[in-house]
């Protein structure tokens, strides 16, 4: 009797190619980094260009040779910082009550129905901040001070978008903390508020943290609420209320039409990409490392 | 002494008794903060859905350049007309160049008839849209509506309409917003969608299979699913451009079918359907890879050990075996990526879904606009009527992904397993 192990070359081939389907999104990757170089490293060695004034530059005119990116990112930085602004006290606010209060019945038909809301094409939430958040904020603040176009409605509604991810998200790492901590701090005559804010919060930091960090992340990239709402034009502001182009919606804005190929346009979207690539890639790592080296591990 | 001790303790409890109220008052008064938040979250979902569908319904003003009453046959009034009456109708008034293009696009015998009075309405009669008014305007001030419409436009139609009727599903494009429909952007979304399926599906279970039940921890194993957790955190625009540049760009021989003969190579470019699904391949590929990893570690490792036990070899095990009791929550998780692809825009307008488009896509070559990209459009638009209309298909894509979702959650219990 033979007890040599059999060649099964058909085994082999199978796992091969499974091999290359786990190796393809590395390619992805190198894709992304290597088009994205390629063509900002066209942009930058233009004469026009000049990474300096590129990144400090509080211009951004291509049809007059001006790059300065601050405008696109001054929108950027206003819309995700009146999203978070929304996002974080609600969202932890919503995850400690789902967690801590709500009865168990409660709470599985809540999540659910927020996390609907973070499944709504963001389309839809721009065609809502523009047709309901910004007349609601003219009316408010009035007409002459809230222009048609402005980033604070944009903002609020990232934030709304944004809310259900944190939620969702600190509400696990608030669930994971073991009943004992929660006892113990019980027996110790702790108020139900008191386990919630000093006991179980800072034993889920690091979750929360890096839910945090993933939202801001996530409005960052976010591209159709401000490619709607927020406005046409770069305009270098920190006021709310008027019309500012983000670096998604810039590059939204320019290849919407039939953009030519190896114009300065097609290159500077590289450029603008790359920047913003760097910075949510910069973000999720920051995100999974705190997850990582900060998680509490219970028995 | 004693007595003094006995005092402080007394004090203390004092303390911490008169301590007690104001704790549990200040623990009520968070407990309330805390609902409201969450009460918030439910309420901006409740006003979103509201608002879209005030938009969809309401009053409208139209005027007709030309009467409709004038196209009666025999008194037979137009929207009774057969189709066949229709394109005489068509023949007849228009000119001779503007109906055989017409014929050329589309001849009339394949032609619905809901289409072929579509065009009728948006040619002859030629409808304009005058003034809009949303749902709860057009109920709660229905009187000052009517009058208003009296005073400032006498001989004009006044009508409640609702924006989102089976016409407008099953229309085409159009320039005229009283004849325009979503046909060719479902049929475009679908298309897409199904290339997405064909690339992304095989492509992430295969990796989700070869991380699992292959991939030793080594360095590069470990390299690959960090990389994957990171490409599902990068913004979906940035894949919008990596397509404009691999696919449209770098692939233009292949995504515009100009390898194949296909196409007529001078008028073709790589802004096709084939394109926008691989780059939408390309963005839910780590959903499903993570969602079918989760579903695979959940196979016990008991089946796997009797399957090995039994002399099976290791594909033998993962496709008899593991693979059969994954499926649930692998099509589950890929159903999820799914939505996503459906209403995600901004990749697709980044590598150029054409928007002026009114012929159904006809294959993966084709030019093409998806649900998303044409809700973008009409709401870019000043227009009023545009943003109704955009409500609308706001509904229908809303109940595409109901439906899909509805399925993963039915997939779900239907098909659980608890070992």
């Amino acid at each position: 009797m033979n007890l040599k192990r059999r060649q099964r070359p058909g085994e082999n081939v199978i796992q091969t190619l499974l091999f290359f389907a786990g190796f393809f999104s590395i390619f992805t990757t190198l894709g992304i980094v290597y088009e994205l170089g390629k063509e900002a490293w066209l942009f930058f060695r233009l004469p026009e260009v000049n990474l300096w004034k590129f990144l400090t530059g509080t211009s951004w005119q291509p049809h007059i040779n001006e790059f300065g990116i601050l405008p696109l990112v001054s929108a950027t930085l206003v819309t995700t910082a009146i999203a978070m602004a929304i996002a974080i006290p609600l969202g932890l606010a919503a995850a400690i009550y789902l967690s801590e209060y709500a009865s168990k019945k409660t709470r599985n038909t809540l999540k659910p129905v927020l996390e609907i809301l973070a499944g709504i094409p963001t389309i839809v939430y721009g065609y809502f901040a523009l047709t309901f958040v910004t007349p609601l904020l003219r009316s408010i603040f009035g007409n002459n001070i809230v222009e048609i176009y402005n980033t604070g409605s944009a903002g609020l509604v990232m934030g709304i978008l944004i809310l259900p991810l944190i939620a969702s998200i600190s509400e696990d790492a608030l669930n994971a903390v073991p009943r004992s901590l929660r006892e113990a701090a019980y027996g110790l005559g702790a108020t139900k508020l008191e386990v919630a804010i000093k006991i179980v919060l800072p034993a889920a930091l690091s979750g929360i943290a890096a839910a945090v960090i993933l939202g801001v992340s996530r409005a960052i990239g976010e591209t159709m609420i401000v490619a709607v709402a927020a406005g046409a034009g770069p305009n270098f502001t920190l006021n709310p209320f008027q019309a500012a182009e983000t670096m998604t919606g810039h590059i939204v804005r320019i290849s919407g039409g039939d953009l030519s190929y190896d114009s300065i346009d097609y290159n500077s979207i590289f450029a603008i990409g790359l920047m913003l690539f760097f910075m949510t890639l910069t973000l999720n790592i920051i995100s999974q490392r705190i997850v990582r080296r900060f998680r509490e591990v219970y028995e | 002494m004693k007595n003094e001790e006995n005092g402080k303790k007394g004090a203390e409890s004092g303390f911490l008794l008169s301590n007690l109220p104001s704790r549990h008052r200040a623990g009520r008064a968070w407990q309330l903060v805390f609902l409201a938040s969450t009460v918030i979250g439910i309420l901006s979902l409740t006003a979103l859905l509201l608002n879209i569908l005030d938009s969809s319904f309401g009053f409208v003003i139209l005027r007709a350049k030309t009467d409709p009453a004038t196209f009666a046959v025999n008194g037979i009034p137009l929207e009774d007309q057969t189709k066949d009456q229709l394109v005489n109708l068509l023949q007849g008034k228009l000119s001779r160049g503007a109906y055989n293009k017409l014929e050329n696009e589309q001849p009339f015998a394949g032609r619905s008839r809901a289409e072929v009075y579509g065009i009728v309405i948006e040619r002859l009669v030629k409808y304009e849209v005058e003034e809009t008014w949303s749902l709860w305007d057009s109920v709660t001030r229905s009187g000052e509506i009517r009058a208003y419409a009296a005073e400032q436009y006498p001989g004009d139609k006044l009508t409640f309409i609702s924006w989102l009727t089976t016409d407008f599903v099953s229309r085409p494009q159009s320039s005229e917003a009283v004849t325009a429909g979503i046909r060719t952007a479902i049929l475009g979304s679908l298309w897409t969608i199904f290339i997405t399926i064909l690339f992304a599906f095989p492509m992430g279970v295969g990796t989700a299979i070869y991380l699992e039940e292959y991939a030793a921890d080594n360095w590069l194993n470990r390299l690959i699913r960090t990389n994957i957790n990171n490409l599902a955190g990068v913004p979906s625009i940035i894949y919008g451009i990596l397509g404009l540049a691999i696919f449209v760009r770098l692939m233009e021989k292949l995504t515009s079918g100009a390898l194949f003969g296909l196409v007529d190579p001078t008028t073709a470019n790589g802004r096709t359907i084939l394109s926008a699904g691989l780059t939408l391949g390309l963005l839910v590929l780590p959903m499903i890879i993570i969602n079918s990893q989760e579903a695979i570690r959940s196979v016990p490792q008991s089946l796997r050990k009797a399957s090995y036990g039994l002399g099976a070899t290791k594909w033998q095990t993962v496709w008899h075996h593991v693979l059969p009791n994954a499926v649930p929550g692998i099509l589950t998780g890929t159903i999820l990526a799914i939505s996503r692809a459906i209403g995600e825009t901004a990749p697709l307008v980044v590598i150029g879904a054409s928007t002026a488009i009114n012929m159904d896509p006809s294959g993966p070559f084709s030019k093409f606009t998806t649900l998303p990209i044409q809700i973008y459009q009409w709401t870019s638009r000043p227009q009023a009527e545009w943003r109704h209309l955009a409500a609308s298909a706001i509904v229908v894509l809303l109940a595409m992904l109901l439906s899909l979702n509805a399925a993963a959650i039915i997939l779900r219990n239907r098909f659980a397993r608890k070992y």
